[in-house]
């Protein structure tokens, strides 16, 4: 696998993007600014970016989660629309309709986050369905977490998309941790092995190292486009946050976020990686850096400014037609 | 006597049940928390929301049992605990959430008895947080009570205050039927006076929180701290509002409804549910039906419109009944 300069730079912007926003909402639900509840993806950048990378916003869609906004910046979803969303102003990317746990795009093929838990998988399957029967070589792809994959939904969704050879990738991400429950008590068994047992091709990857998220995904892509059926990864993730923004973490240990910042920052590892490798220089990504906090900032800064939804808002939109 | 949060009242509930008979247990997602983590396993969370703190560090996790995030499972092993002995209180943490999880209510604890041919018991509650008021969105703010209403087979419990979450959570343990328990997610922190002791609200009993002789309003869970708002802002201006909290929603008191309409010849209701097939629609159906002779005014609903609840908290406010929405409605009977 060979990924030229542009296809690099693509992606440490965007998860470099995904970081900055979910950085600087911590501080901003913190100073109250924020309505609703924030479940933040810092730390699991690599995986929404890893396999978005390689979809087409068109033809390839996405489910997501309640910890939806990484993915939906991996995506292609417009980030200053996302901010208005999660500040559920007006010019939102749903209206301000749905907040920081429904931010949907279908125009860049983006399913909605899901405030249900195993929610997005059977629409995933929907979305393969369609990109099947009007052969338009899409794939879908239900990014599901750990605590998800005790969900009936999700073994529902595996044994359908093996059963009917559905172009779709069950992107897992475990990262350790249901809400504050470790996955190490309510995760039986392997996630990649519930998987194998449907005969879905299946690995199990580092979360937190974009090129082996890339690499999984790009075969299971491929083998899906090509009309091989559902695989599955399994990529181990570190949660840099909470299960929300706010949550005292007393399930953790000391210190045990810091050390995920410090061994299994997917940014870094990044960085380290094609530095090491003379692909990209330090500069560059400074540069993107720079770029990436002023687009945050005015996001924020628009976001707060945006107006509030018009009141008449409030009935539009629950059907297309209603007589 | 002491004051208590509805919070408190709903955790003293549940720990004094438990201390009484030892096959009361809880089930479900994070109802202890810190199953497995890093910092060794204690009790991290007590509940999303902290209702159940200190319930498994003082029962064990034997009795208050973390559940994966899986409903259906948490329901309905709940369910059949409860048709072979145990006394489970589920929780499902949103009551949005039943979406996932229906089945196990809907088709099998609510027609266990019945379609058993009467030799079931299933003493299940499923205690839940309904409502909006938090901008927490559509999946996560619904008050789903009159769907679970026209259930037969449920007991339905909507409490209002602090002093009727206690009793009725009680009783709801006590009772051998399943009960739904309908807790209010922007009245957790509100308080008033809560005895001590343990003591049961017997379902299908309404309260009548204001006397009154000009009009009734029958409020549902939050509404009717709305509800007693609104009276009090009025016996100002001399207008003698009556308001009747009905507590559960099945069995549904219409006896104290009727009783206060052919008093009042006025009813307004007031209910926080989408407006179709809804409680409020039910309370005004018994009305019209059942006291017509009396009524001086057309029976008028104050409800959510039916809409999803917005994320938005400018429109959720717009969204919900308010007092100031009520106050305009009632003012507008009066002058029927």
């Amino acid at each position: 696998m060979q990924l030229s300069r542009d296809q690099l730079l693509s992606a440490y912007r965007r998860m470099r993007t995904i970081r900055e926003f979910e950085e600087r909402l911590h501080v901003e639900f913190l100073s109250g600014t924020v309505p609703g509840f924030l479940h933040l993806y810092s730390g699991q950048e690599a995986i929404a970016v890893g396999i978005c990378e390689q979809l087409d916003d068109d033809r390839d869609y996405i489910g997501s989660t309640h910890r939806g906004h990484g993915h939906c910046i991996a995506k292609g979803v417009d980030v200053k629309a996302m901010m208005k969303e999660i500040y559920c102003k007006k010019n939102g990317v749903c209206g301000g309709k749905g907040g920081s746990m429904h931010i949907a795009d279908l125009d860049k093929g983006m399913l909605g986050a899901n405030a249900i838990v195993g929610g997005a998988p059977p629409l995933a399957l929907g979305a393969a369905l369609s990109a099947k029967l009007l052969k338009t070589g899409g794939v879908a792809v239900p990014f599901i977490g750990d605590g998800a994959a005790n969900q009936g939904t999700v073994a529902e969704s595996m044994n359908m998309a093996a059963v009917l050879k559905l172009p779709m990738v069950f992107m897992f991400e475990n990262n350790g941790y249901a809400e504050f429950t470790a996955a190490s008590y309510a995760t039986a068994g392997s996630i990649e092995a519930r998987a194998k047992a449907y005969n879905i091709p299946a690995v199990t990857v580092d979360g937190a190292d974009f090129f082996a998220v890339y690499e999984a995904a790009r075969e299971a892509i491929e083998r899906a486009r090509n009309g091989g059926g559902p695989s599955a990864i399994e990529a181990k993730a570190y949660r840099f946050w909470g299960h929300f923004a706010g949550d005292p973490q007393r399930y953790r240990a000391a210190g045990e976020t810091k050390e995920l910042r410090e061994n299994h920052d997917c940014l870094k590892i990044f960085a380290d990686k094609v530095t090491q490798a003379a692909l990209l220089d330090q500069a560059e990504m400074n540069a993107i850096d720079v770029e990436v906090m002023q687009l945050i900032e005015d996001a924020v800064a628009e976001a707060k400014a945006d107006p509030q939804p018009d009141p008449e808002s409030l009935y539009k939109d629950v059907y297309v037609s209603y007589n | 006597m002491p004051i208590k949060t509805y919070r408190e009242a709903i955790n003293e509930a549940l720990r004094q049940e438990m201390e009484a008979n030892d096959r009361v247990i809880i089930i479900g997602e994070d109802v202890a928390g810190g199953a497995g983590g890093s910092a060794g396993g204690a009790e991290a969370a007590g509940g999303v929301m902290g209702i159940t703190a200190g319930l498994a560090t003082k029962f064990g996790r034997d009795r208050v049992i973390d559940t994966p995030i899986t409903e259906s499972a948490i329901i309905g092993m709940a369910a059949g605990a409860a048709l072979t002995g145990m006394r489970p209180v589920a929780e499902l943490m949103f009551a949005d959430f039943i979406g996932v999880c229906l089945d196990q209510i809907y088709n099998q604890a609510a027609k266990f008895r019945y379609m058993f041919g009467g030799k079931a018991r299933t003493p299940l509650v499923v205690r839940t947080m309904i409502g909006a008021g938090m901008g927490a969105g559509p999946q996560h703010s619904q008050a789903i009570y009159p769907m679970l209403t026209m259930i037969p087979g449920l007991k339905v419990i909507v409490p209002s205050n602090a002093y009727d979450a206690k009793g009725l959570l009680i009783q709801a343990i006590r009772d051998d039927d399943p009960v739904i328990f309908c807790e209010h997610k922007s009245l957790l922190g509100d308080s008033c006076e809560v005895p001590d002791e343990p003591y049961a609200i017997p379902f299908g009993q309404a309260a009548i929180t204001r006397k009154g002789s000009d009009l009734t309003l029958v409020g549902i869970s939050r509404m009717v701290k709305f509800c007693n708002e609104v009276a009090d802002r009025l016996q100002k201006d001399g207008i003698s509002i009556e308001v009747i909290d009905i507590r559960t929603t099945s069995p549904l008191d219409a006896a104290t409804i009727l009783e206060s309409v052919k008093k009042t010849g006025r009813l307004v209701v007031v209910d926080e549910a989408n407006p179709m097939c809804s409680v409020a629609s039910e309370i005004a159906s018994i009305a019209a039906s059942d006291a017509f002779d009396y009524l001086d005014a057309p029976i008028k609903k104050v409800t959510a419109p039916h809409t999803p609840v917005p994320a938005s908290p400018t429109l959720e406010a717009l969204y919900l009944p308010t007092p100031d929405k009520i106050e305009v409605v009632v003012r507008d009977l009066l002058e029927y």
